[in-house]
């Protein structure tokens, strides 16, 4: 009974979460508020995603907010000059792989702590989408843009398909290859595992790699639905997915967690965003339940440990 | 303690055992890994709770329900894995969590760093209190671990290996104090794999197998053989079964290599089939030789060949790729991920073997990984279980079959039977001798003498950095290797 509170500890807190929004609020469990739900959590998950492999490593990445409005600002600019959309958007995903890159090689190459090297990272990308947008929003998206924010695909909207499948990847990638082999065995014991003979620089890298072109993929569909790029756009976001991937049962500590949590993390976000919108609570409040929320079910799990 | 049983998921830890110790006693603790003596004593400290039995202190029942409530209650543990803080100094380590205080919680400094140094000067231990700790050698390290642990006036004192890194003399000096404290009627609970300490320092001995009490001994009705044969349930049939290999061509060649601050001009060939053990006390430079080798720790210059041909390794990867394996003397933190499976733990050093378009063939990884459980005899409930919870000689046999994996030619074991139990150890030994048969070139770096003696066909010894003495199998005496490892030249 313990093993399986532990293993799915978090699934019945969500799922009580749930219930206990039905009953409270008419509209919740309804289909179009549940597809709403998961548009709105796309954008946090995705990063989440990108997240999930760096904390895996025993690594943080604070600049992926900064990034999303970076590689935003990239895209929309390409495209509001009648770029086609397969540059604007390889060039977003570039520009954020790039950041990661750059990232990964001053953790890795130049020794500096993660926390302080992604810092540094959250100012300068902010201040370079500041000189690139000159702190103005860039509008003038093509509706085939637009529509990877607002469409749907068989009901079903865009920004959830995306999300979906990058799950589905991360899933396979770090379950099934030796890409995932290798993020976990470094984050559980670096040095047993460089000992081990694996470039353990590379897979880290890789692994920031992957967070900053997340955070370019999750900046497509926040400029989409908004049609434009804001050069504010995505402050504090860093911290809503690092709340996702830990309250998903991944440990800061590396080695030990894993991307389905991460999605059930950051749906337990969404879903208390939305239920504490539906009954009206102030938006000041919010910030309150949500931290006290995130708190207590991180502290739920680590009893049950 | 009387009837104490314990099960952890999937295992009996422990059932109906009993264990008494006597104020001024030494009451050693034995087994093999496995056998639950640590399972046992975390009930004692209050890290695990029984599932049935009970504990009696000075008499009264007593219940344990915290690592905290058992220092208040007198009991003390001192953990076979240091736990202190590195970056504080030595009497902060010391007082950690009980510094004393004046008026109004102000640690009262003066107090502290008095006590530290009567405390060291006790011990015989020419330590600075001021120094940090993480300045010390891990002898010393564990020293002060004793020092701490015998500063709460505890009544009852568990030591857990607690000589597994000290030298001859640290060890002489421990044994020293602990006699002192029996006078004291502070009880001792001594647990060691080093048996011939027991008959040095113990005044009885409390023998587990299988998680199950075999009896409690006065030290004086047992031989070694005897305690053995309690400990592992049948004879050992020798200790160290080394067999004679006709040694082949050289297969990895050491000329002159140097590392700045850890050793100098270092050279010797190792040949297939050929055990060359390197002797040297701790600080000799012994252990690094191997890291270097192995392209863990940089080199500044000399030259390595393998097969006769020079090579270039400069990470751990290249010298893998060159046939070359690790076996470090610290298995978790360097051997080992602890919380990855057996299975993972196994083929990490092979994955690129392993896959497919970045996929792991899981059907064939899983059967290269079944085939090695069955070949090194290892103890594991499944090739799923975490790497953590497995005992010191399985995880070793883990560690081995991962280089069994990169089919390794050569093969550098650093302290390759450290805190693991007679049976393993022999079973370690079995392999190695198994290996030389078939052509790998083994270097075995051990501050264990007996296993120096027994197992190599060859003997280098280190002192300072520098290989000062070289002995075949014939003539190594255990005399002549602590003299060339005290700094006398020997040139066989």
């Amino acid at each position: 009974m313990r093993d399986i509170l532990r293993r799915f500890g978090i699934l019945f807190a969500f799922i009580l979460l749930m219930v206990v929004l039905a009953f409270l609020s008419d509209s919740f469990l309804t289909v179009n508020n549940l597809l709403n739900i998961a548009r709105q959590v796309s954008i946090n998950a995705i990063i989440a995603a990108g997240m999930t492999f760096v904390i895996l490593t025993f690594g943080i990445d604070l600049s992926v907010g900064s990034v999303l409005a970076f590689s935003g600002a990239i895209i929309a600019g390409l495209l509001s000059r009648g770029h086609p959309l397969v540059v604007g958007i390889g060039a977003g995903l570039l520009v954020g792989g790039l950041i990661g890159l750059v990232n990964g090689l001053i953790i890795t190459k130049g020794g500096v702590q993660p926390f302080i090297a992604t810092l540094g990272m959250l100012t300068i990308a902010r201040g370079a989408t500041l000189v690139y947008t000159d702190g103005r929003p860039i509008t003038g998206l093509p509706d085939a843009f637009v529509w990877l924010g607002a469409g749907e695909i068989a009901r079903i909207p865009v920004p959830v398909v995306i999300m979906t499948v990058v799950f589905a990847a991360s899933y396979v990638v770090l379950t099934q290859t030796v890409l995932g082999r290798y993020i976990y065995a470094i984050g559980g014991n670096e040095e047993a595992t460089r000992l081990s003979g694996v470039n353990v620089a590379f897979y880290k890298t890789l692994a920031y790699v992957i967070s900053g072109a997340l955070s370019a993929l999750s900046a497509v569909i926040l400029t989409a639905r908004l049609n434009s790029a804001q050069p504010t756009a995505g402050m504090g976001y860093e911290l809503d997915a690092i709340a996702a991937v830990v309250l998903g049962g991944t440990t800061l500590a590396g080695g030990e967690g894993g991307i389905a949590g991460t999605l059930l993390g950051a749906f337990i976000i969404g879903v208390l965003n939305n239920g504490l919108n539906l009954l009206n609570v102030s938006s000041f409040y919010q910030q309150v339940v949500k931290g006290v929320v995130i708190l207590l079910a991180v502290l739920l799990d680590r009893r049950l440990r | 303690m009387e009837g104490i049983s314990k099960s952890f998921p999937g295992v009996q830890a422990l059932r109906d055992v009993q264990f008494e110790v006597q104020g001024g006693e030494v009451h050693a603790l034995v087994g093999e890994n496995g056998a639950g003596k640590s399972t046992l004593m975390r009930i004692l400290g209050g890290v695990h709770q029984r599932d049935a039995g009970e504990i009696h202190l000075r008499g009264q029942p007593v219940e344990i329900p915290s690592p905290v409530y058992a220092r208040m209650l007198g009991i003390s543990i001192i953990h076979q894995e240091l736990n202190q803080v590195p970056a504080l100094p030595v009497a902060e380590n010391i007082f950690l969590g009980r510094e004393p205080r004046r008026a109004g919680g102000f640690v009262d400094w003066k107090t502290m760093y008095a006590r530290a140094n009567t405390l060291l000067q006790d011990l015989g231990l020419p330590i600075d209190p001021r120094r940090r700790l993480g300045t010390l050698t891990v002898a010393e390290q564990q020293l002060v671990e004793i020092a701490k642990a015998l500063s709460v006036e505890a009544d009852l004192v568990i030591m857990d290996e607690p000589t597994a890194a000290l030298t001859v003399e640290e060890t002489e000096r421990l044994f020293r104090f602990i006699r002192d404290l029996r006078p004291r009627g502070v009880g001792i609970v001594y647990i060691t794999h080093r048996l011939e300490e027991i008959f040095t320092i113990a005044d009885r001995v409390t023998v587990l197998r299988d998680g199950q009490y075999v009896g409690t001994y006065a030290i004086g009705e047992l031989t070694m053989d005897g305690l053995i044969r309690l400990m592992v349930g049948r004879q050992l049939t020798e200790k160290f079964p080394k067999e004679p290999v006709a040694a082949g061509a050289p297969v990895l060649e050491v000329r002159g290599l140097t590392s700045r601050g850890r050793f100098t001009d270092v050279s010797f060939t190792v040949h297939r089939g050929e055990i060359l053990g390197i002797a040297g006390l701790i600080g000799s430079g012994k252990a690094a030789v191997a890291h270097a080798i192995f392209g863990a720790i940089p080199v500044d210059s000399g030259e390595i060949l393998v097969d006769g041909h020079p090579v270039t390794i400069r990470s751990p990867s290249e010298a893998i790729a060159h046939g070359i394996g690790l076996v470090t003397e610290d298995r978790k933190r360097l051997g080992l991920v602890l919380g990855m499976s057996v299975t993972a733990n196994i083929t990490l050093p092979v994955l690129p073997e392993l896959e497919t378009a970045g996929f792991v063939r899981r059907r064939e990884e899983a059967a290269r990984v079944t085939q090695a459980i069955r070949d090194l005899d290892m103890a594991v409930a499944s090739p799923e279980q975490p790497a953590r919870n497995l005992s010191g000689g399985t995880q070793q046999k883990v560690v081995v079959a991962k280089w069994l994996q990169t089919r390794a030619r050569v093969l550098l074991l650093v302290e390759p039977t450290r805190g693991i139990d007679v049976g393993a150890k022999v079973e370690m030994y079995r392999l190695m001798v198994d290996l030389a048969r078939r052509g790998v070139g083994i270097v075995m770096i051990s501050s264990e003498l007996p296993e120096i003696l027994g197992m190599s066909d060859r003997i280098l010894v280190m002192h300072e950095g520098r290989i000062t003495g070289e002995f075949p199998r014939e003539t190594a005496t255990q005399e002549a290797i602590l003299a060339s490892a005290s700094g006398r030249i020997h040139r066989a």
